[in-house]
């Protein structure tokens, strides 16, 4: 008798422990980029058909998404607005994507390069200095030589923004006392 | 008649009623400690991946932001794990012929995804969005610890409910300065109390009754 209540109270244990399931921790949905069984590549974020358009980017105005003329020459003008706020979220992108080969004074001696990597030219050779806005635009557009491409890590409101702020890099390295607010010029000839 | 039970059953009885409380609550407190240990949260435990990747030394060594490979952190609430055209920027040219990184190589030729392992795992009935939380002035160590000293990517914290509303409850201790928000290095300052009070007003971070409410992550 008191055999068989043990054995009965370890057999409900036991049943109220299969019980035990973790359906609302596990729920039948995808967790982003998680495997999936039914499609046969294994993937359950769907790559678009090729030339999808994504809703409310059609992209079509070619100035402002390839950094090109009708006629194919890289753009002399910046098709946005160049405002402080954006030349600071242009340095914020540019120290995100661009300084680990570039380096952050634009000298082209960023770690990736100091690791191995080609050397890109400095920003502030005078063929730099001197090309438009719209060829640096679109060499992160599509890469040029061993430097890949940065549309999908780069939004194209961001790659102009990263455009004004080199202009402002490339001005910051050619700059001379004049361009030094009085006061704080006469603080730099005082201290050297 | 006589007595059924003998006389030392007194004793045995009130030993047994007092040991009984302690037995239920020693085996409460056995299970409330098994359930937070990290044998079952798995936090400090690196997971084994197919390619060894080492934030130490992509972040730490060689001083990646974070948001070089995940970029949709300040976006959305998935904060994304590179493509492997992310990895290949510049793998094409640096370690291109490692056998460590074969597997990365073998994707970018097949197009086939590399199947990492998930660190982070979530229960599915709770909501969950990076990118409000790094707008807010969580910054990414506050939760992830410092991934740039981590050789393999490890969880370092529980993930359970009372983790999050211990921040959810009270921000300030925990709430930095924006442009602070990728730096791993950062570390609270000595008035971090009332700083971190300002910036919860600053960044107009809920109330704790808001933030605490159950539907805020169970929706």
């Amino acid at each position: 008798m008191r055999r068989g209540s043990v054995l009965l109270s370890l057999a409900l244990a036991a049943a109220a422990l299969a019980g035990c399931r973790q359906d609302m921790h596990d729920q039948p949905r995808y967790e982003p980029l998680a495997a999936s069984a039914f499609f046969r590549d294994g993937r359950s974020a769907r790559p678009p058909i090729d030339d999808t358009v994504a809703r409310g980017r059609l992209d079509e105005d070619a100035e402002f998404h390839a950094g090109k003329t009708a006629a194919g020459k890289p753009l002399e003008v910046f098709p946005i607005a160049v405002t402080a706020e954006r030349i600071r979220r242009g340095r914020e992108r540019y120290d995100i994507f661009c300084a680990p080969c570039h380096d952050h004074t634009g000298s082209g001696r960023g770690m990736v390069v100091r690791r191995g990597f080609k050397q890109p030219p400095s920003f502030h050779i005078d063929r730099l200095r001197q090309a438009a806005p719209g060829y640096f635009f679109d060499v992160m557009t599509n890469g040029f030589g061993a430097m890949p491409d940065y549309r999908t890590q780069i939004d194209a409101a961001d790659r102009w923004a990263i455009v004004a702020y080199l202009r402002a890099l490339q001005r910051s390295q050619q700059a001379t006392l004049a361009d030094v607010p009085p006061d704080e010029a006469a603080k730099l000839q005082a201290g050297g | 008649m006589a007595q059924v039970f003998h006389r030392s059953t007194n004793s045995i009885a009130r030993v047994s009623i007092f040991g009984a409380v302690f037995i239920v609550v020693g085996l409460g407190w056995l299970l409330d400690t098994i359930s937070r240990s990290s044998y079952v949260t798995q936090a400090r435990n690196a997971r084994v991946q197919p390619v060894a990747f080492s934030h130490k030394h992509h972040v730490g060594g060689a001083g990646f932001d974070c948001r070089y490979c995940h970029t949709s952190v300040e976006e959305s609430a998935f904060a994304g794990i590179p493509s492997t055209k992310i990895c290949m920027n510049c793998h094409s040219q640096i370690w291109a012929d490692s056998p460590m990184l074969a597997p990365v190589r073998e994707s970018l030729k097949t197009g086939r995804s590399i199947e990492w392992t998930r660190v982070h795992d979530l229960p599915g009935f709770v909501y969950f969005d990076h990118s409000i939380h790094v707008a807010k002035g969580v910054g990414c160590s506050t939760c992830h610890g410092r991934v740039d000293q981590m050789p393999l990517t490890w969880q370092e914290n529980s993930l359970q409910m009372d983790w999050c509303v211990n921040c959810h409850g009270n921000p300030a201790p925990f709430v930095r300065p924006r442009q602070e928000v990728f730096n791993m290095a950062w570390r609270p300052p000595p008035d971090q109390l009332e700083q971190g009070a300002r910036l919860v007003t600053e960044y107009k971070i809920l109330p704790p009754s808001v933030l605490t409410s159950c539907s805020t992550c169970h929706r």
